[in-house]
């Protein structure tokens, strides 16, 4: 009986929706974590133990979802990198789903469809920035990715040309003519 | 830059360049923010190196943290974006720790109400993190311009802003609502959603606030699909919480299934079938869409769609039955999780015929989830017992094997708990359950678990068919595990002993053994239990030496004490001592975790010493113990001027009425507050102490001691009580009376029942008591027995309704768990025992007989004649 009086109380509806993001490497170690709960995980030991479980159990099964400690936890993998989203076990899955979209998709821009560990710790100061952008003290500032790479103010001559492959330069280059084309 | 160059070339050639970061080092090179002119490609790989660092874990002393601070704060001579933007985050990192952080103020105004775009909403959100209270009133012009911003992510960040401040300032949002009511006119979604959240925070106290905003954003549905979830939620709450016409609200609800946004979609059909007040359609047109999703190629919206239909399955399994095809495909999803909420979901819905089928298919990948999900299983299993009874041998072997993989503490404590439930539900199911527990503490590292199936093993063994295949496994125990497994061992070795005199000779040998234990506590039990055991043949009186009732400890001690001080010529009375109580905490909710029990003292000791704190009080107290105290119970509507509730605490010869007040009137002080109650004379007052002031909203209390009468049938009453106090008008605002003299005044409470069942405590739940020999032996201990026949009323038609209205009549406890009734059953045999205020012993049977009415015998055996006299007279 108590569960289900529970479970049909309506919960305080609040902006507060995301509890944490993280991006581990694969042998999941926090590359960058964010955590927006002071009542969940309040010191960096218990967020790290809680990342080292998380990375077990999702580090083999691309499985995309999974509840742990009372969390749902939304993720997605790329070469040696993993991204997470966490949200209470009562929120949208979907929601934080286009969280975690808009995460990756920035990240991808970012790094010019190259999402690898290397990469990330290069660009390490704009991947903050679009974190950031993305989720402020656990509300979702904007999901659009490309907003927040607008609004990261991506440096375009970090890299100087030569040090460019020619298929980077060719990708930077369609991916300008599409943003002025977006424009 | 030659430097920068050269750390360039060392992170391609090793790899994660901030992998062996010193945070000294890096705090001695952010010395470099101080030179001019600034390097900001330099600088800005030093700043990322200390969001690196802090955001591992690193902890930054004070003034370690003051010194990076004021470092950063230079680099806000450089225009490079990049660099300002992470000082900017910078400063939220460091604000909680460093000091001084308000020097930044005046450059963080300058930037948000500056022309670089870039910078204004960023550094918006970090002036928020080092606002307080006094600097608040500074910015507030800024923010309020800054939500109307014509630029979205200003106009963003400055709402996200204001709902992180209302931690700083509660009505910061209240006094910026008409700024977020433009903001939600915007044309940008994530405006409209923030400003929303904003309003929800402004108006959320008032109802009526809320139901017109959301009301008038039900019509022009809002874009942004954030923002139809948020306004599905404050919808499902209004429904929930307050007394409106809630088909307006559904109506909505039920409209966003057709949201173009899948986020919507899902988060209506969640809300309606997790709302209590949808109808059949509601939930009929919810479920077709969570079926739609459950075939869904993405994971997510698989997964979101089977929790909630999981959750349904409780309140609804028959609506569910149409998804169970598609759940049934889900079984073998990819995804563990998926797999077990489908699994679970169905055997909620299924029929009894696919229980076996489903169990095997489960026992394939069990040992793939997380342990959160084998509680769901355990949980899914232990409904199912209830529901199909007699398939407890599938179920518990599938149990047993779950005990025996892998698992942590909560997840075993969960299979234990339900085997113990299905066995005391079902006592088909309790040989083989026990034979499960033995195999499983055969192995078992939990020792508190082991101890736990060790104290079950002594209380159900010896009633079972044969009790000698227990001894070697409880034996197993003692020669194998640690000292508190030995010592629970022992006990439940004794209990067989006790109960089983066949096997008294054997056991005897054993517990001899345990006399040579290493242990003091292992060693002291064998002793104990030896010499009871060899001094004593006679059964009956062994079984409370061996198993002594678990009294409350504090009042013992308290008892035991005043017994010193008396001439001690009478036997002490142990009867008069309550039992401990343990207090059931609620179930966890499912797959949170368990939290920590606290011990808690019992109410009754948490009571007593509360009263002991009153000096009136504690002089007429000081020798009694407190026998038991009521529930409480109001003696005024709520919502009126004056709310009084009352608890009232019986003694044996006193009865002290707990007043508990508080005052509604924020213009009213009160003083000299008593209730007065009309005894009729048939009570005595002793005294009553008032409660001196009960200023607006803060709670008092004011006793009244009552002396019972002599004539214990006249005990049973209802009295009229008043409230009585001074009254003086004050300043709402500041709580200081306006005048010196206040006037006297009354205000009427409801009458005062004081019931048989104040005076009246159970003691059979203690399993010990063995009531067959207590009621036979009643008689030669001179108890008197009155028997009556009732024919109990027409709205009494089922067994169980009698036990239960009976049981809490009187406040006797059901002995032998004897209150629960075999299902198509027609006669029941309920047995009571229980303790009359001043430790008068209670003995009760009812022989219930059900033909269309109940029809009931009701003996009661007490010593004292007007006590037995009194229960059967107030059962009439």
């Amino acid at each position: 009986m108590y569960h289900i009086s529970e479970n049909s109380k309506a919960y305080e509806p609040s902006l507060y929706t995301v509890k944490g993001i993280a991006i581990l490497d694969n042998d999941g170690e926090r590359i960058l974590a964010k955590y927006y709960d002071k009542n969940i995980f309040p010191t960096a030991k218990e967020q790290k133990a809680f990342e080292k479980n998380l990375f077990n159990k999702t580090h083999r099964a691309n499985a995309e979802i999974i509840m742990l400690d009372g969390m749902t936890c939304v993720y997605k993998s790329n070469v040696d990198l993993f991204f997470y989203v966490m949200g209470s076990s009562h929120e949208n899955e979907l929601l934080l789903m286009s969280v975690l979209n808009c995460l990756y998709d920035s990240v991808s821009h970012i790094l010019r469809k190259n999402v690898e560990k290397k990469a990330v710790l290069d660009s390490l100061d704009i991947v903050m920035l679009a974190v950031d952008e993305i989720c402020d003290g656990g509300v979702i500032l904007d999901a659009d990715a490309h907003r927040i790479v607008h609004r990261v103010a991506l440096r375009n001559d970090d890299i100087p040309l030569g040090e460019q492959t020619v298929a980077q330069v060719l990708q930077s280059a369609k991916e300008q003519l599409k943003w002025s084309l977006l424009k | 830059m030659n430097a920068f160059k050269r750390e360039k070339k060392e992170e391609e050639d090793g790899g994660n360049p901030f992998q062996h970061l010193e945070k000294t080092s890096v705090l001695q090179e952010a010395r470099t923010f101080n030179d001019t002119p600034v390097n900001p490609r330099k600088c800005a790989h030093i700043l990322t190196k200390i969001l690196y660092l802090l955001n591992q874990g690193e902890q930054l002393g004070t003034t370690e943290a003051t010194e990076a601070f004021f470092a950063m704060t230079k680099l806000f001579q450089s225009r490079d974006v990049v660099l300002r933007r992470l000082v900017y985050l910078g400063i939220k990192e460091l604000s909680s720790v460093a000091e001084d952080v308000i020097i930044v103020t005046s450059s963080l105004t300058k930037d948000m109400t500056g022309k670089e775009d870039m910078y204004r909403a960023a550094a918006i959100r970090a002036l928020c993190t080092i606002t307080d209270g006094a600097m608040l009133a500074a910015i507030e012009r800024y923010m309020k311009q800054a939500i109307v911003d014509r630029s979205a992510g200003v106009s963003s960040a400055a709402l996200v802003s204001t709902l992180h401040l209302t931690n700083v300032s509660g009505d910061v949002a209240k006094r910026w609502a008409n700024e977020a009511q433009e903001a939600l006119n915007s044309d940008n979604v994530m405006v409209q959603y923030h400003a929303l959240g904003v309003l929800y925070q402004a108006r959320k106290t008032d109802k009526h606030a809320v139901i017109k905003l959301v009301a008038k954003l039900m019509r022009s549905s809002p874009k942004s699909p954030y923002a139809a979830c948020m306004l599905i939620r404050m919808a499902c709450k209004l429904i929930d919480e307050v007394d409106v016409d809630a088909t307006e609200f559904l109506e909505f609800i039920e409209s966003c299934i057709r949201h173009k946004s899948e986020m919507v979609v899902y988060e209506a059909a969640h809300a309606l079938v997790n709302l209590g007040k949808s109808g059949t359609r509601e939930i009929a047109s919810a479920i077709s869409v969570l079926q739609l999703f459950c075939g869904s190629p993405k994971p997510t919206l698989r997964y979101a769609a089977v929790q909630a239909l999981n959750k349904v399955a409780m309140s609804h399994p028959a609506a569910v039955t149409a998804c169970n095809l598609d759940l049934e495909n889900l079984i073998t999803d990819s995804n563990r999780s998926i797999a077990t909420l489908a699994i679970t979901t169905l055997l909620k819905t299924g029929a009894e015929s696919s229980v076996d089928r489903l169990m095997k298919q489960i026992a394939t990948f069990v040992s793939e989830i997380s342990d959160e999900f084998k509680v769901v299983v355990v949980q899914a299993i232990r409904s199912l017992c209830q529901k199909y009874p007699r398939k407890h041998s599938v179920l518990m072997n599938f149990l047993s094997a779950m005990l025996r993989d892998e698992g942590g503490l909560e997840y075993k404590a969960a299979i234990v708990d339900t085997i113990i439930a299905v066995m005391e539900s079902n006592h088909e199911a309790k040989e083989s359950g026990l034979a499960h527990l033995c195999e499983f503490i055969e192995d078992c590292e939990h020792t508190s678990l082991a101890v736990r199936i060790l104290h079950l093993l002594g209380q159900e063994g010896p009633t079972s068919k044969n009790p000698s295949r227990y001894i070697r496994f409880i034996y197993n125990r003692v020669i194998l595990e640690c000292a508190s497994v030995r010592a629970a061992a022992v006990t439940a070795l004794a209990h067989f002993a006790a109960a089983c005199p066949v096997l008294l000779p054997n056991i005897l040998v054993l517990l001899s053994r345990c006399q040579l234990d290493s242990d003091d506590e292992v060693r002291d039990r064998a002793t104990y239990y030896c010499t009871i055991l060899q001094e004593n043949n006679e059964n009956s009186s062994i079984l409370p030496l061996v198993q002594p009732p678990q009294l409350s400890l504090p009042s013992l001690e308290r008892a035991l004490r005043n017994y010193m001080n008396s001439p001690m010529q009478e036997d002490f009375d142990i009867s008069q001592i309550p039992t401990a109580q343990t207090i059931e905490e609620p179930p966890p909710e499912v797959m949170t975790s368990v939290k920590p029990q606290t011990l808690r003292l019992s109410r009754e000791e948490s009571f007593m010493e509360s009263l002991s704190k009153v000096p009136e009080l504690s002089a007429i107290i000081r020798n009694e113990i407190l026998f038991k105290s009521s529930p409480v119970f109001e003696l005024t509507e709520s919502e009126t001027e004056y709310n009084v509730k009352c608890i009232k605490h019986c003694f044996s010869d006193y009865l002290i009425l707990q007043f508990d007040c508080l005052n509604t009137l924020p213009d009213q002080l009160l003083e000299d507050v008593r209730v007065s109650v009309e005894t009729q004379d048939i009570y005595d007052v002793v005294c009553e102490i008032p409660c001196k002031r009960l200023p607006y909203n803060e709670p008092g209390s004011t006793y009244t001691v009552l002396k019972f009468p002599e004539d214990i049938h006249s005990t049973v009453i209802s009295l009229p009580t008043t409230l009585r106090f001074i009254a003086l008008d004050c300043n709402p605002a500041t709580g200081m009376p306006e005048s010196e003299q206040g006037y006297q005044d009354e205000y009427m409470l409801e009458d005062l029942e004081i019931t048989l069942r104040d005076q009246v405590r159970g003691v059979g739940s203690a399993r010990n008591l063995d009531f067959q020999s207590a009621w036979e032996s009643a008689a030669s201990r001179n108890f008197i027995t009155h028997e009556q026949i009732f024919a109990l009323g027409a709205t009494v038609n089922t067994l169980e309704l009698a036990i239960n209205s009976l049981v809490s009549f009187l406040g006797l406890d059901p002995v032998d768990r004897s209150d629960r009734v075999k299902s198509d059953a027609n006669q029941h045999t309920l047995m009571l025992a229980g303790v009359f205020r001043g430790g008068k012993e209670l003995l009760a049977r009812a022989k219930l007989a059900l033909t269309e009415q109940v029809t009931m015998q009701f003996t009661v055996r007490s010593a004292d004649p007007d006590v037995a006299e009194l229960i059967i007279s107030s059962v009439g």
